[in-house]
């Protein structure tokens, strides 16, 4: 995903001379083609972030297209204040660019594993928040946030990274993209964590659960319509987010479903259980240990439709249960409504 | 209108918008306006007909919290409605009691949080540098704001990019919100340390307008590329101007009512410059 940012934007400076880049001395190797290519758009502020976001505001009010980068917690929320009072407030033309969301670093430490920072970029007003799925996903939305006015946050994970979209894709800030139809579960997913949804999705229709899957690459704005249709269509919505279950992703979903009347889906968020980890390990290690996994996915949607049945089965459901399901969890379930 | 008779208006608004609103800062909004004043009348190049014109002259005022001075200055030099400063404070007004550049013609930009004003000061110099445009920033900076990390990011970053079209101003009334600067966190030898970060410092008294006239010039028709930014540690008086003001830490919040507001009053009225007809 880095990658893949960094050839995007080397593309736009060509084209755009006020276009910059500003890296809080982060992107060794990354970063310096663009840099010897393009030594006047391209700034090294030096470990110092929050003066970096100010000067980036600075730079923005008067015109500039301005990306800052760093890692993980570093361009989000040890200058938070600069994004919220110079960026947000003022409107300007500021992409926040981290790399190594969620657990991509997990080798580094809990300084490093940015876990939190969804829910709070999308708390502050006038910013756009991004987690592109995969490097398709994400060479859209480097060029859709620099023709997005305003304060952008974009949220990448690992250095190179591969499509997990088969073929095109048709990408919009603030629309989901479909990649599999399912009449039973939706999966939304947001950021890098796709790759384990969209295991999990499959691993599920080929129980014979019907399983749809989502990537929203936009959090915020969120794509209402695509989670009211869910809520409609489906028995199940699961949120899945490398990311803090407390006000992230699946919080955003669970505030829109708050405002629809009416019986519709279920919602289950996959998240981290509001902990920091002091372990460390590799991304699929740490996504196992914290339980956001496609197999832990799959268990929490079995247990999920196995306890909705338990408690509101009748012969019908269960009938209806056992058609969908072939799956050995669920098949000594005995409905409550049959003793 | 010259410096002399901005000044005084600016005080006299900083007085009455702080008695009406029942607001705070009135010993910065004092200490200030002398260095707001000559900015305004003296050195700044601005039209208040057209406030967006790219040729300005930038000012930040990162000292957010003495902001009325700024709209005080703004208003009588034309940029809005001097009716308006009496909605300071008020519900539903844009005058909030941290400088704010919404809907205000004139405010570059909005601060009140300390420690912001000199990166984004840094920004828009780097942005005019980049592009060759002849227009300097100015950022006005409190002394106890000088504790915030993030000022002294900024002046590294200002010195390694050569910022020489990015002036700071301190108003160096030697206290803080609580007490003295000194007794806080000490920041001495101050000016050394901003001669280390390797900036042009001048030292001036920040009540003489003659002095901050003359050093803002001299600064002003700075425009070697390679220079240094320059840094003007403005000498002045928390309260400045009102005897039981000056140098009294009581007046970093307290508003003026009553009899202190007549006394203030009348202590302006006794310095009032000849040339204001009342």
């Amino acid at each position: 995903m880095r990658d893949t940012f960094i050839r995007i934007l080397e593309d736009i400076a060509k084209e755009d001379q006020n276009l910059i880049l500003i890296t809080g001395d982060l992107g060794f190797g990354v970063l310096k083609n663009y840099w010897d290519t393009y030594p006047e758009q391209f700034i090294n502020a030096g470990i110092a972030e929050q003066n970096m976001t100010g000067l980036a505001a600075g730079m923005a009010i008067e015109g500039k297209t301005v990306f800052t980068y760093s890692i993980g917690n570093f361009p989000t929320i040890r200058c938070l204040e600069q994004i919220r009072n110079d960026a947000a407030y003022h409107n300007a033309n500021v992409k926040v660019v981290a790399v190594g969301g969620g657990f991509a670093y997990g080798s580094l430490g809990m300084s490093h594993h940015a876990t939190e920072d969804i829910a709070i970029m999308r708390a502050l007003p006038n910013v756009t928040v991004l987690a592109p799925g995969d490097i398709k996903e994400t060479e859209e939305a480097v060029k859709a946030i620099y023709k997005w006015p305003g304060t952008c946050y974009l949220r990448l994970g690992r250095g190179g990274g591969k499509p997990i979209h088969e073929g095109a894709i048709d990408f919009k800030i603030g629309k989901a993209i479909k990649l599999l139809e399912g009449e039973t579960v939706a999966i939304f997913s947001t950021g890098e964590i796709l790759e384990e949804a969209k295991k999990g999705a499959t691993l599920l229709n080929n129980m014979g659960v019907s399983t749809g899957l989502f990537s929203f690459p936009t959090v915020k704005p969120i794509d209402y319509e695509t989670i009211i249709q869910s809520a409609n269509n489906v028995d199940l919505i699961i949120t899945v987010e490398e990311h803090n279950i407390i006000g992230g992703f699946g919080s955003a979903v669970a505030e829109v479903l708050a405002g629809v009347q009416g019986n519709h889906a279920q919602l289950i968020r996959i998240g981290l259980d509001d902990k920091y980890s002091s372990i460390v390990g590799s991304q699929e290690y740490l996504r196992d240990c914290y339980g956001i996994s496609a197999q832990q996915i799959v268990d929490k949607v079995i247990n999920t439709l196995k306890s909705r049945y338990s408690i509101n089965g009748t012969k019908e459901d269960m009938h209806y249960y056992n058609g969908i399901f072939n799956h050995e969890s669920i098949c000594d379930l005995e409905p409550r409504g049959t003793k | 209108m010259n410096s002399e008779e901005l000044a005084w208006k600016i005080k006299r608004h900083g007085v009455d918008m702080t008695h009406i609103s029942k607001g705070s800062h009135i010993g910065a909004i004092l200490s200030v306006a002398d260095i707001i004043a000559v900015l305004y009348s003296d050195i700044l190049n601005y039209d208040p007909k057209n406030p967006n014109d790219d040729k300005r002259d930038r000012v930040i005022l990162s000292k957010g919290h003495a902001g009325a001075a700024l709209y005080a200055a703004l208003a009588e030099c034309g940029f809005f409605d001097v009716a308006e400063l009496k909605t300071h404070y008020a519900n539903g007004s844009r005058l909030s009691g941290h400088i704010s550049h919404k809907g205000v013609p004139g405010v570059e930009f909005s601060t009140g949080s300390l420690g912001h004003g000199l990166s984004v000061g840094a920004g828009m110099a780097l942005a005019a540098k980049k592009d060759n445009k002849a227009h300097r920033v100015y950022v006005i900076l409190g002394d106890g704001e000088c504790d915030e990390g993030s000022i002294w990011e900024a002046a590294l970053f200002a010195n390694h990019f050569k910022l020489f079209n990015l002036t700071v101003i301190i108003d160096h009334n030697k206290m803080q919100s609580l007490t003295f600067c000194e007794d806080t966190i000490s920041k001495s030898p101050f000016a050394d340390k901003w001669r280390a970060f390797g900036w042009n410092v001048i030292e001036v008294d920040g009540h003489n307008h003659s002095s901050l006239k003359e050093s803002l010039q001299i600064n002003s028709q700075n425009k070697k590329e390679q220079e240094a930014p320059t840094c003007i540690i403005a000498h002045t008086i928390k309260g400045k101007g009102i005897s039981f003001m000056e140098n009294n830490i009581l007046w970093h919040y307290r508003t003026p009512q009553g009899e202190e507001y007549e006394a203030a009053l009348r202590e302006l009225e006794a310095i009032k410059p000849c040339e204001i007809l009342s």
